[in-house]
């Protein structure tokens, strides 16, 4: 017989679980007690916040494919987890979250750190429980991490009171293997593949969108298979970025409101357009109702809620797409589409006449943010890892960050959670610290979460975190100045000063604000061994472009 | 917009009514009518929503709750695809009975199922359309309390959930 505290810790460590990002508090602490025997077994990271904890673990998570795991308390350890909930949920990561409740006798007495964390939790969670027995410990957390990884992935809470975390059981830990209630993947229909690779091979300029469903299926090199022989031109979400190397030659752009200019406006020229594990988000479709009228859609996915939600679709093909996509290779003909690629080409050189040129290669004036990642492009690795927070350095970066490999790629897309940067890098380099982890951040998203600088001190996480200083909330900024007439309302920030701030982090900082300086600031941070900060002053009002407006066709996209 | 009738079959999990009423709530859809019970399986629960949506609300509705862990099986049907009742109760004062009252039980097939000093209680089932017409009528003998259940229903295709357990796939 051992403790609830004791079945949580070896329960976990059963499910291969590396790290634990958390703090603690009251209704955790023999669980915290615990962690103190194993040690050896499992790491706890101590974050500052706990919302630094559960983007720490969704940052670790992204790049490892692991489930992160977070431990907080109750009430308010439990109530700052919700952001993070909401941000995993809706971008498909696996984590098992614990929270301490407290004791089972107390429960809706308003008790000290009481909060029904059930309830809270409940629309940002796959799945949730409450755990108010010790016997009921580990099948809970057996299940929790079945939840959690399979299917479309995603943020599962275990509440555990007090009492059964003080109680003794016996621990005889019994992996997940399904629900009956659940089923996560269905079996391919072989007449969904058919009539897909009938409509391909009947197209005359179709058009892959392939998205993080691709990644969570660990289907790369099924997707890279399927465009080496099929010949289609493909585009990237914003979460799918990486899921085929930029050198691919089907490799077409970035779809969406910032993204390319010919990806987004093709869209209403292709004639059958493939959807590969992503979901039509408002943010790549723009106006749902001049959308694409013009293309037949197949839509691969695996979860069927998907089908039909945003897009009608003429032929879904529902299940696992590291299966659906070996079988729809096998069924289309090569081909390839020479005047069709001619087309997006065309249309690339405008968007680099009219938004490469100058975000790029401008020679006088503010620096640009793209002149930075176009840097940091030079000097990183093939599979570094670019973290991002949310606003305009987040679409600059996503735009001009070379993506080479897949699990490079860490931001907060369906939420736009801005804070989620700082501690989901610190997640993503605890992976691995010998990967390069390069965070990019506003000066508006890194005051949410600046406290985790204590964690990449504490750890020791070489972590290069890019400040892109305009001083101002750019992306309302640019809103207000697009849409409601210049009126700046409220996006001017006084700044503290960043580098004094991270040397009291005892991180290396340094300041550029001149366009002779960069190059070098750049490559030291790079070739720096431990954590860097480099705070980049950028033009005060640069836009990022192209861009399609909210309520605006995709074929609207505008250059300027 | 139709009327509906979705039954979600689902295992007795706490917490599982509320996952299954936020789909609603957060589309501003409204439920007219729900009910839960033990289904005819042991550990399985039946819900019985009725919801006026239009098609493909329906759809992705009932995708959305069968997404759900702890939902076994969703099915949806219209009103001409599911036998369903619903059963009312007015409680209706001592002087307000007469002739005319008696008329009206008899009419409707109603039945006092409670008779006490100052009141008495009919009960009656049909359709919402029978209970609300039983209601009006009631209304000027000076009604006091009316009571009506969510819908119970069964569909009229054939499908076994027993079944549906036991191809897993």
């Amino acid at each position: 017989m051992i403790r609830g505290a004791d079945i949580v810790v070896r329960s976990l460590i059963a499910e291969n679980a590396e790290f634990i990002f958390g703090y603690p508090g009251g209704a955790i602490m023999p669980v915290y007690d615990a962690l103190y025997d194993y040690s050896d077994q499992i790491k706890h990271v101590l974050t500052r916040h706990e919302q630094g904890a559960i983007h720490a673990a969704q940052g670790y998570a992204r790049v490892s494919g692991n489930v992160g795991v977070v431990l907080a308390t109750s009430g308010p350890g439990a109530t700052n987890l919700i952001t993070g909930l909401a941000d995993a949920q809706i971008d498909s990561t696996p984590l098992v979250c614990i929270t301490g409740q407290v004791a089972a006798h107390l429960l809706g007495s308003d008790a000290f750190q009481e909060t029904d964390v059930i309830g809270l939790s409940m629309p940002g969670t796959k799945w949730n429980i409450q755990v108010r027995r010790v016997e009921d410990i580990a099948p809970a957390i057996a299940k929790a991490f079945h939840i959690a990884k399979t299917g479309r992935p995603g943020p599962v809470l275990v509440d555990i009171t007090k009492n059964a975390q003080v109680e003794f059981g016996e621990f005889n830990y019994e992996p997940c293997f399904g629900i009956r209630s659940y089923r996560p993947y269905v079996k391919i229909n072989p007449t969904a593949i058919a009539a897909a690779a009938q409509l391909i091979n009947d197209a005359k300029r179709p058009y892959v969108l392939y998205g993080q469903g691709v990644i969570l299926a660990n289907a790369e090199k099924e997707l890279k298979e399927f465009l080496d022989k099929s010949g289609i031109p493909a585009a990237s979400t914003l979460l799918g970025s990486g899921a085929l190397s930029q050198d691919h030659p089907s490799y077409v752009g970035k779809l969406g409101m910032h993204g390319n200019y010919a990806p987004n406006l093709l869209t209403n020229q292709c004639d059958v357009l493939i959807a590969i594990g992503m979901r039509f988000d408002d943010r790549v479709t723009g106006d749902l109702k001049r959308y694409a009228k013009q293309a037949q859609v197949v839509h691969l996915e695996l979860d069927p809620s998907e089908i039909d939600k945003n897009v009608k679709c003429a032929v879904p093909v529902l299940g696992d797409c590291k299966q659906s996509l070996p079988l729809l290779t096998d069924a289309v003909n090569s081909n390839t589409h020479h005047e069709w690629f001619e087309k997006f080409r065309e249309l690339d050189k405008e968007e680099k006449a009219a938004v490469m040129s100058y975000d790029l290669e401008s020679t006088h004036g503010g620096l640009h943010m793209g002149e930075v990642i176009q840097l940091i492009n030079q000097f990183k690795d093939e599979n570094a890892i670019l973290v991002t927070d949310v606003g305009q350095h987040q679409m600059i970066s996503w735009r001009y960050f070379n993506y080479k490999e897949s699990r490079t790629q860490v931001t907060s897309g369906g939420l736009g959670t801005m804070g989620f940067a700082l501690p989901a890098a610190l997640g993503a380099q605890l992976h691995d610290f010998k990967r390069q982890v390069i965070c990019v951040v506003g000066d508006g998203g890194i005051q949410m979460t600046i406290q985790e600088f204590g964690t990449i001190m504490q750890t020791k996480a070489p972590v290069k975190v890019v400040l892109l200083n305009n001083n101002y909330l750019g992306m309302v900024r640019q809103w207000q100045q697009l849409f409601f007439d210049k009126r700046y309302s409220f996006t001017e920030l006084e700044n503290p000063d960043f580098i004094k701030i991270a040397e009291a982090y005892k991180l290396r900082a340094v300041k550029v604000t001149e366009r002779h300086e960069l190059k070098e600031a750049v490559a030291q941070m790079i070739l720096h061994e431990g954590p860097f900060f480099l705070e980049v002053v950028v033009e005060k009002e640069d836009n990022v472009f192209p861009m399609i407006a909210t309520g605006c066709s995709v074929e609207e996209v505008r250059l300027s | 917009m139709n009327r509906y009738t979705i039954l979600v079959y689902t295992e007795n999990f706490i917490g599982i009514l509320n996952r299954i009423t936020i789909i609603f709530t957060r589309r501003g859809i409204n439920i007219d009518a729900l009910t839960a019970s033990e289904s005819r399986l042991d550990g399985i629960h039946k819900i019985t929503i009725e919801v006026t949506v239009t098609d493909d609300q329906i759809k992705q509705l009932s995708k959305q709750i069968e997404k759900v862990v702890d939902v076994i099986k969703v099915y949806y049907f219209m009103d001409h695809e599911v036998v369903y009742q619903e059963i009312a109760l007015y409680k209706i004062p001592i002087e307000s009975l007469d002739p005319s009252l008696e008329k009206v039980i008899r009419q409707f097939n109603a039945h006092i199922i409670a008779a006490e000093k100052e009141f008495v209680v009919l009960e009656f089932t049909g359709h919402k359309e029978d209970t609300q017409a039983l209601l009006e009528i009631l209304k000027p003998f000076n009604l006091l309390e009316f009571a009506r259940s969510g819908r119970v229903a069964i569909a009229k295709p054939k499908f076994s959930i027993t079944e549906y357990l036991n191809n897993q796939t």
